[in-house]
């Protein structure tokens, strides 16, 4: 009604949104607009800028400058509560419920009514009744530990739609979720489409964002490429180029090494992943020396569990492993450390470094009892010290010394300590995973050097990455992953390939297409 | 509502001061982590006072009284060690344990187990009774640490291969421990039906100072053992072990990421195991240097709560096995001039406050407290 009195259907408008965070510009003068009834994708690769736009129509971050209109009104929301106000929620990558407690106990949370009865009964009949008419099928007596990560979501969802909100905004809801409950979801999104709800749906998958958007908004690092256009006008490719961008920022000096002996050989891996999903479903690929070999894909399709198999971080259930022509597979982590396989772990802080210890005590982690830093049952304290300042000065770490502990040290420091001490163990075989994420461009370019040294001096890398300008700029051929599967190998970089496998074509169907 | 109100009182009166917590973004100087722990046991001191105070009575008064006899004359710093050395042990056992996050409740169960296994040396017996001293002194402390070690092998398995949950399982060991040692104390080896075995024969005790009275007279009535000897030496050992060596680097990182360790390729089940055995292991010896110079005989009640005690003693000392030893001196005193004061109440009041004055000072650790002036806005 209000809408119409305003004469748009535009429910929010978003003008010259501007947000910084230290050393970045996230959101860099980003016009947006929504309309009533309508499923708007928000397009981006990681750090575009998708989340913190939508944070900050949320609530949850404050815009340096512009201006936000919600039914025509400008609005200047200082927290969610005043966005739900509004009609706006948003639902986050990360769910926010309490496990213990029931469906509708999470959905009342926070709210004024019921003021102390609880009087679930009632309550639990009004929310099956919202959740019927959006097809949201989930128990609202059900406690939340017991219900999968799809149903998990549907409470959020609901917990949105009991606050009255109009405007409901997905960060990538799609990344959790197994493809018959994507299919669910899309089925939800449209219920709640017909019913004059609109939806922002924020993914860097091109394909779902073709079936399920009418319009498309597309960010690159913080910058709108292409904003609010209709679904049926562009194809996957163009969209891809959107996202990715051709040019690239800046060229890394890639010397030309021949490639040599097979340092990795991996066959038909399989293996689950931590919840006892098949990860791997019969990966094969290899790696030689003197290559950087890629590994596209996006996040959550195997990837982490491939390198913690070959590190021998995970048990493998069908294939092998064979690193510098030993076979490791199922072998103990050591073993693999003593061939020479170095890992660069995606988590820093959670698996690459121990944060208490000192700089120290993190570089000698892969060779505590090897000499000269260990002598029979001793570590020699001296040598351990000698070595990590030698490794200080030799990678430029910038510590105050060499005895702070490492959880002080800013990312890309961080980084460097892990680097070094993986790249001095002299590795044949290096797996680094995502070894550039969250750094500053300084630091990426000195990551990316040190990896192309790598190469030159005859090592094998495995680069696993989701930045697909990363995987062209340094690596010579790219293998691309989906739901634990390899769908292709390409080495001319062709960034359609690329992305079409990235979303689970085939490298052979994409040929046979093409040759149509 | 409740938003307007503080509202409405900030613009009424401010603070003349701001004071601003900050996570500290530098290693935290060396020198802060004894004055930290040393403010601690000052606060706990002050609030005590206070509390006796209440009470109505003289807080110095009773302190002086406490230091008069822990440390007034030789004679009662000797029986202040007596005290101190199963603190020791059992405190170097919890170190250990807690260094690696592995959080071994059952000190005082191992304890017992300890006192249990070097009595069978005396009991059973193993040796024959007029077997030299030195024979004894090193069954002795070999079997309450094999006893130990095992008391503590069984939640350290369950952990590392079933993932059993070590502080419910050690605590609830502490229990079976009483119950074991009690089925001998009533039954087995029990003298003429009172709940304790009979005294053991003299030329298996510890060697006491007071044996050394007649060649210095000085020594003369000296109870302190050589229990002392052994802890001093475990702490010494344990020190070299966790600073200098190979598994002490890997007990290091496990304690500090345990998943760091596993991508280093250490074996973080074959450690839980292996400590809680080396922390059984001296919670063992604790008992068997108790049972062997103090006690002289298996009874119920050789432990005042010794194998808890550790916990809070470990944590003074901040996982230190030498700043075990001194933490373990200020125990024993408070243990044995309190009973002077109080048999309960206000010596184990103050434990308690040490404890929570010590897990509350390491806000100081984390933080950088500022206090500046408010800007007039």
């Amino acid at each position: 009604m209000n809408t119409e009195k305003i004469g748009s259907d535009n429910v929010v408008q978003m003008r010259s949104i501007t947000k910084k965070f230290p050393g970045v510009i996230a959101n860099d003068r980003v016009d947006f607009d929504l309309r009533r009834g309508e499923v708007h994708s928000l397009l981006g690769e990681n750090g575009a800028g998708k989340s913190t736009l939508m944070n900050v129509l949320a609530g949850l971050y404050r815009a340096e400058s512009g201006e936000i209109y919600v039914q025509g009104k400008q609005a200047n929301f200082g927290s969610p509560r005043e966005a739900i106000e509004a009609g706006i929620g948003m639902v986050h990558q990360h769910f926010m419920l309490v496990p213990s407690q029931s469906v509708t106990e999470n959905i009342l949370l926070g709210l004024n009514e019921p003021r102390f009865r609880m009087r679930l009964t009632e309550y639990n009949q009004k929310i099956s009744e919202i959740a019927e008419q959006y097809g949201l099928h989930v128990d609202p007596g059900a406690k939340v530990w017991q219900l999968s990560v799809g149903e998990q979501q549907r409470v959020e969802i609901l917990k949105m739609l009991y606050r009255g909100a109009n405007v409901l905004i997905m960060d990538e809801p799609t990344a959790v979720l197994a493809p018959s409950e994507i299919a669910e979801l899309f089925n939800t999104l449209r219920t709640m489409t017909n019913e004059g709800k609109s939806i922002v749906f924020i993914s860097h998958k091109l394909q779902e964002v073709m079936e399920i958007s009418d319009r498309v908004t597309v960010l690159q690092k913080g910058k709108v490429t292409s904003s609010g256009l209709n679904i049926g006008d562009v194809n996957r490719a163009e969209l891809a180029q959107l996202m990715v961008g051709r040019e690239v920022i800046f060229r890394v000096d890639k010397n030309p090494v021949k490639a040599g002996e097979v340092v990795l050989d991996v066959k038909d891996l399989k293996t689950f992943n931590d919840k006892g999903i098949q990860a791997l479903n019969g990966v094969s690929l290899n790696v030689r020396e003197g290559e950087i070999v890629g590994l596209a894909g996006v996040s959550g399709n195997g990837q982490n569990e491939l390198a913690e198999t070959m590190a021998g971080l995970r048990e493998v259930t069908a294939g092998s492993v064979v690193v510098n022509g030993k076979d490791v597979t199922n072998k103990p982590v050591k073993l693999g450390i003593r061939h020479g396989i170095s890992l660069i772990p995606a988590d820093r802080t959670l698996v690459g470094t121990a944060p208490n210890l000192s700089v120290t005590d993190n570089v000698i982690m892969k060779n505590y009892d090897r000499t000269p830093i260990s002598r029979g049952w001793r570590v020699i304290s001296s040598e351990a010290n000698n070595y990590a300042s030698m490794l200080k000065e030799a990678y430029d770490i910038i510590v105050p010394s060499i005895d702070t502990s490492v959880r002080l040290l800013s990312g890309g420091n961080l980084q460097k300590v892990i680097l070094a001490r993986e790249i001095s163990s002299e590795p044949k075989f290096m797996i680094a995973v995502q070894p550039t994420r969250g750094l500053d461009v300084g630091a990426i370019e000195g990551v990316q050097k040190l990896l192309l040294n790598q190469r030159e001096s005859g090592a094998g890398i495995l680069l696993i990455s989701e930045e697909l300008e990363e995987l062209l700029t340094l690596s010579d051929r790219i293998y691309v992953i989906y739901e634990g599967e390899i769908m292709g190998e390409v080495s001319d970089g062709d960034i359609n390939k690329i992305g079409q496998m990235m979303t689970g074509t085939p490298l052979e169907q994409i040929e046979a297409e093409g040759v149509n | 509502m409740a938003d307007s109100i503080t509202n409405k009182s900030a613009s009424r009166w401010r603070m003349p001061f701001r004071i601003k917590i900050e996570n500290r973004v530098d290693n935290p100087p060396r020198w802060l982590t004894p004055v930290l722990s040393i403010f601690a046991v000052i606060f706990a001191l002050l609030i005590g006072a206070l509390v006796i105070w209440i009470g109505g009575g003289k807080p110095w008064a009773v302190y002086s009284h406490i230091a008069r006899y822990s440390f007034g004359s030789i004679g009662v710093l000797s029986d202040t060690m007596v005290k101190a050395i199963p603190l020791m042990l059992v405190g170097l056992a919890c170190s250990i344990a807690f260094r690696m996050k592995l959080w071994n409740i059952g000190a005082e169960g191992q304890f017992f187990l300890g006192a249990f296994g070097a009595s069978m040396v005396v009991l059973l017996p193993i040796l024959p009774m007029e077997a030299p001293k030195w024979q004894f002194i090193l069954m002795t402390a070999l079997f309450g640490m094999m006893f130990g070690a095992a008391w503590g092998f069984i939640p350290g398995f369950l952990k590392a291969r079933y993932n059993v949950n070590e502080i419910i399982s050690t605590l609830m060991m502490n229990y079976i421990a009483i119950e074991w040692n009690n089925y001998f104390i009533y039954g087995v080896w029990s003298e003429s039906g009172f709940q304790m075995s009979r005294m053991f024969q003299r030329n298996s005790w510890l060697p006491r100072l007071s044996d050394l009275a007649d060649r210095w007279s000085f020594f003369g009535g000296l109870t302190a053992h050589m229990g002392l000897v052994f802890a001093i030496i475990a702490a010494v050992i344990l020190w070299i072990v966790l600073n200098k060596s190979r598994w002490g680097y890997e007990i290091r990182l496990i304690g500090d990421n345990p998943r760091a360790a596993e991508y280093a390729g250490i074996s973080i089940k074959k450690n839980i195991v292996l400590v809680m055995m080396v922390s059984g292991a001296l919670a063992g010896l604790a008992g068997t240097s108790e049972i062997m110079g103090v006690v002289h005989r298996l009874q119920g009640a050789i432990s005042p709560g010794y194998g808890f005690t550790g916990i809070i003693i470990a944590w003074l000392a901040k996982l230190n096995p030498l700043a075990v030893i001194l933490a373990s001196i200020l125990f024993g005193a408070l243990i044995l001039a309190g009973r002077e004061v109080q048999p309960a109440g206000i010596p184990t009041l103050i434990q308690g406050l040490i404890m929570v004055s010590l897990i509350a000072s390491d806000f100081f650790y984390r933080n950088r407290v500022r206090i500046t002036r408010q800007v007039e806005g």
